[in-house]
Parts: C-alpha cells; structure tokens; sequence
C-alpha cells in the first residue's frame, strides 16, 4: 500500500522523516510555582509534564528514609485523555508501575545521591498525548524538571528509541513505527561520558544489528541533548544579565 | 462585574537583554569547569577523572582556591546568623519541628527560646507542658539560624526581643536566591508597614507596631481589626514583592519601596495583571540603574 509503508523506497518514514531525523522538540522550564522544579516538554506529538519536589522530609512511613542517601520517589501516570481510545487508568496500572520502576533506576543513577541523606525527592511525570517514545520524553522532561530544581546531577540524561527497518537503523520512533511490531531499542544516556544508564530491547532484533542500532540511538541522544543544551545555556545567560543591574546597582 | 481574560500566547515576555554572547561562567550539570587540579571543590561541583564538573545548571563562582556553582533555584540552604521564617509543624520532645523550606524540618529547642517574663532559668517539666501553649501547629515564628547539623537540619533561636511569633499580616513565598543578604533584614518601612525578608525565601508583611508588650514575651498576638487603609498598603507591598519575584529581581528593601512608590498609579488588584507587574518592575529596573551609576 502506497504511503503506508514504514520506510519508503526514497528513504523517507511515514511521517516525512529521514531515517535518523528527530521530532520536533520543545520545551519549557518552571511551568509549575508550586513544585521546586518542573519542565514540560514535547518531543513531536508526545508531550509529557514532570515536576520534582523536594528534597523534602520523608513523607509516610519515616521507616523508608535511607540513612545514606537521598530516596527517589517516582510515579508515572497517563492522562485519560493521552491515548487514541479514551482510558481512565487507576494508579496500579502495570505499565505504568513499570515505567516508574524503570525511571527510579535511571535517576537512582544520575543523581547525586549520597549529597542527602535521610530526605526524599519526588519525581511526577503526566504524559499528557502519547505518541510513541514515552518514557524517551519522561525522562529527557524529567531531567530538566531536575535541573530546575537545581538537584545536582552528574550529566543530562538523554532517552532516545530506535529500531531497524529495511536494513537502515532509524531513531525516534513514533507511535506508529512502535506498534508496526518491529523491535525496538530504548537507550537512556549520560551523553558526556558516553554511559548507557539504561537500556530495554522489545521483541527480537538480529544479532548483528544490534550495534548499528545502538550507535544510531546514541547519536540521536546526543542531537537532543545538543537541543535541550543551548536553550537551558540561553535561559541561564539571560537570567544572570538580569542579576548583574542590582549587583551593579 | 468585569472580568478579566487573555491567552496564554499574549502574556507579555520578559525584557529580553540577552544578545547572545555566553558570558563564559555559565555551566549546565556534566560541563568540566577545570582540569587543574589546584582548585578545591565547592557545592554544586564534583570531581570525576581528575577534572571538576558541574553538578547543577547556574553560574560559576569563584573565592580564591574554591570554586562553587550556584544554581538558580533550590531549596534554602541554611547558614548560621540567617533570618529566617517558619511554621511550626509539629510538637516533639523539648522541641518544636519548623517547616522552613529547607531540605528538612528544622529545629527549635525549648531551650533556645525567650520564655514569658524574659527571665533565665532552666526548662521544667512545667515549661514542657506549656509548649503548645506558647507555639502551636500552624503558628507562624521569624527565628534566626544558630547551628547548622552536619546533615543539613538547622536549629533555631529565638533568644531576642525581635524574633518570636508573628502576629497579623501576609507572608509571601518566593524562591530563597531572591533575597538579597543584607545587614538586616527587618524593616519598618515609612508607608505604615514593616516587611521580614527572611534568608529562606519567605516574606512577611505585617502592620507596623508601636509598643511590643515585653512582659507576654511576644506569645500573645494582638487581634484587633486592622484598618482597611494599612490592609490596603499590606496588599499592594504584597503584589509589589510577587511581580519583582516573578520577574527574577533581587529583594532588597529600597527595591521593594520603589516598586510600591511606582504602583501607586494603579489600583491594587491591577497589579496582578502580567502587563502592569513589568512595567511597574521597569521602572524600578530604570531608577536602580540611574542611582547605580
């Protein structure tokens, strides 16, 4: 079927794009007064909130708090309205536990944890439209969310999904080229250093691809990472030139 | 009644005095500050493969051999002599927990209070009793930091006639990076209003009083209607200090009276509107720059 095909004969995907061509993506920083930190971003039709609370006193059970280092609590959740078919998902949906347990690993990680002790930081994310590469857009959301709140991080951390198709790797797989039941590679990032801090195969890919896929998924990672990077640089340069009239002054 | 609606997209965007050249001090978590390792390493900064790297997204700063990044936003840091503003959350041994927006609660001891009569002596059992009578769950203290733990829980004092419960008034939260560090941080502003700009990023607006009563200690709170003309005042210092917040001005106690001086063109609830916050800010931005040089 003309049109329909997941890689055309000229090279183009179903929405227009180059094998190793991204979404569009945009985002903003400091969406919510309340939270200590929050960011909402959009990585072409996905859209995804986080905020981060905290550090803060552990809430619950004192019992939780680690005496060493700082607990990250994390919850995803999907909007009602985020999906093609309306849904109401109820908190103990098992994807969603999953995703939470995969994003507790992947900041667990990054963060600096062992800076405190005794308290507790929460991450939310809400995917608000869901279009293929949720939890990429969760934690490359959540990472700014973090930063917002000025939590010290060793790197950005970057999720980027890709797969192979036709005998080319592509990245940044929308909802589409997802459920086409092809495999699909999901890599989080530090991109700096070049540590994978979180990696999930789904369905089977050839051996021998694999590492072609990898390195695909790799550089998009750092293509968004080079995004994110100048705007957060830019808000930074603009915020400090506005600090320098009252210092001067 | 009129009502008041605009888009989202219309909101006015914040003067834009970046023209793009990075001033070179800015880093973003994972950027290598230094490869030299001369240098120690200060908050916000750690050390990987020999080279200091950024821990957080903000300015580098540098005190001799230190080098530190500050971030933007983040929860307050306590330092010891900082003016600070809590509510009292909960009631524990010999102890009342403080929520001061710190990364935990704070804490102060029965010990470290002006009791009633302002006489020195040892706490009794009696006195532990009374706790819930002299602060309750709820009230809201200025206190000033004494002592910072080393996992970062402060304890507080309130061993001075200025420190204590606080009465009637407005408090504002802001971000804690906002504050200016100044000499004092208590003024009795001459509009009929006295402001606590506390070090944590809370504000509190309050009727200026004439005669602190010493013998209650500061536990009784005075509740008598406030005329309209100093809620009034109260209001707008308020809508001064959120507008100079939202667009990131340093709170120092000349800006905030400026700031009042130069809404006094608008009507109170006016300055809740996105337009008249920046131009009221602008002006204060002009005179700051004009006395500066």
């Amino acid at each position: 079927m003309a049109g329909m095909e997941l890689l055309s004969d000229q090279g183009f995907r179903m929405d227009g794009r180059k094998p190793n061509e991204l979404r569009r993506i945009r985002f903003k920083k400091g969406v919510f007064r309340q939270a200590d930190g929050s960011a909402y971003l959009e990585q072409g039709n996905t859209k995804v909130l986080a905020a981060v609370y905290g550090p803060h006193e552990i809430r619950g059970s004192r019992g939780k708090a680690l005496h060493d280092k700082l607990l990250i609590n994390c919850q995803y959740s999907m909007a009602t309205f985020s999906t093609q078919d309306r849904k109401r998902r109820p908190r103990g949906d098992r994807k969603a536990q999953e995703m939470t347990s995969h994003l507790k690993q992947t900041f667990d990680a990054v963060v600096l944890t062992e800076l405190y002790p005794k308290v507790q930081l929460d991450i939310f994310v809400e995917v608000l439209q869901s279009d293929g590469g949720n939890y990429c857009a969760s934690v490359n959301a959540a990472t700014l969310a973090l930063m917002d709140a000025g939590i010290p991080m060793k790197d950005y951390v970057i999720a980027c999904s890709g797969s192979h198709m036709r005998d080319t790797p592509i990245v940044d797989m929308n909802h589409l080229e997802e459920s086409s039941g092809g495999a699909e590679v999901i890599m989080a990032i530090l991109p700096r250093c070049d540590q994978i801090v979180f990696l999930e195969m789904n369905s089977r890919l050839h051996e021998d691809h694999l590492s072609g896929v990898m390195d695909h998924v790799m550089v998009g990672c750092k293509d968004i990472f080079n995004i994110l990077n100048q705007q957060v640089q830019d808000e930074l340069c603009q915020k400090t030139e506005l600090d320098k009239i009252v210092t001067t002054g | 009644m009129s009502v008041d609606i605009r888009l989202a997209s219309s909101r006015p965007a914040g003067t834009d005095l970046y023209h793009g050249e990075n001033p070179g001090n800015i880093v973003t978590p994972g950027d290598v500050i230094t490869a030299d390792s001369g240098f120690m390493r200060g908050h916000g900064t750690y050390m990987e493969d020999e080279c200091l790297h950024a821990s957080v997204a903000g300015t580098v700063e540098r005190v001799n051999k230190l080098i530190s990044v500050r971030p933007l936003k983040t929860r307050y840091n306590g330092e010891i002599g900082d003016v600070v503003i809590g509510r009292i959350r909960e009631l524990a041994q010999k102890r009342w927990k403080v929520e001061t927006h710190s990364r935990m609660d704070s804490v102060l001891m029965l010990s470290s209070v002006n009791l009633p009569g302002g006489e020195l002596r040892r706490r009794s059992e009696e006195d532990e009793k009374m706790m819930r009578h002299y602060l309750k769950e709820g009230d809201l203290i200025s206190a000033e930091v004494q002592n910072v733990m080393s996992d970062g829980c402060l304890s507080l004092h309130t061993r001075s006639l200025k420190y204590g419960k606080l009465g009637q008034g407005c408090l504002v939260c802001i971000s804690p990076s906002l504050v200016l560090r100044r000499k004092t941080h208590f003024h009795n502003l001459p509009i009929g209003a006295s402001i606590i700009l506390g070090n944590n990023g809370f504000i509190w607006i309050s009727p200026t009083v004439q005669d602190k009563s010493e013998e209650s200690g500061g536990y009784e709170t005075n509740l008598q209607p406030i005329p309209k003309l100093d809620r009034e005042v109260i209001a707008r210092l308020r809508n001064c200090v959120l507008a100079l917040a939202e667009c990131k001005m340093l709170l120092f106690d000349t800006c905030i009276l400026y700031a009042y001086e130069a809404s006094l063109k608008y009507a109170v609830k006016d300055l809740l509107k996105p337009e008249v916050a920046v131009e009221v800010v602008d002006l204060v931005r002009q005179r700051l720059e004009l006395e500066g040089s």
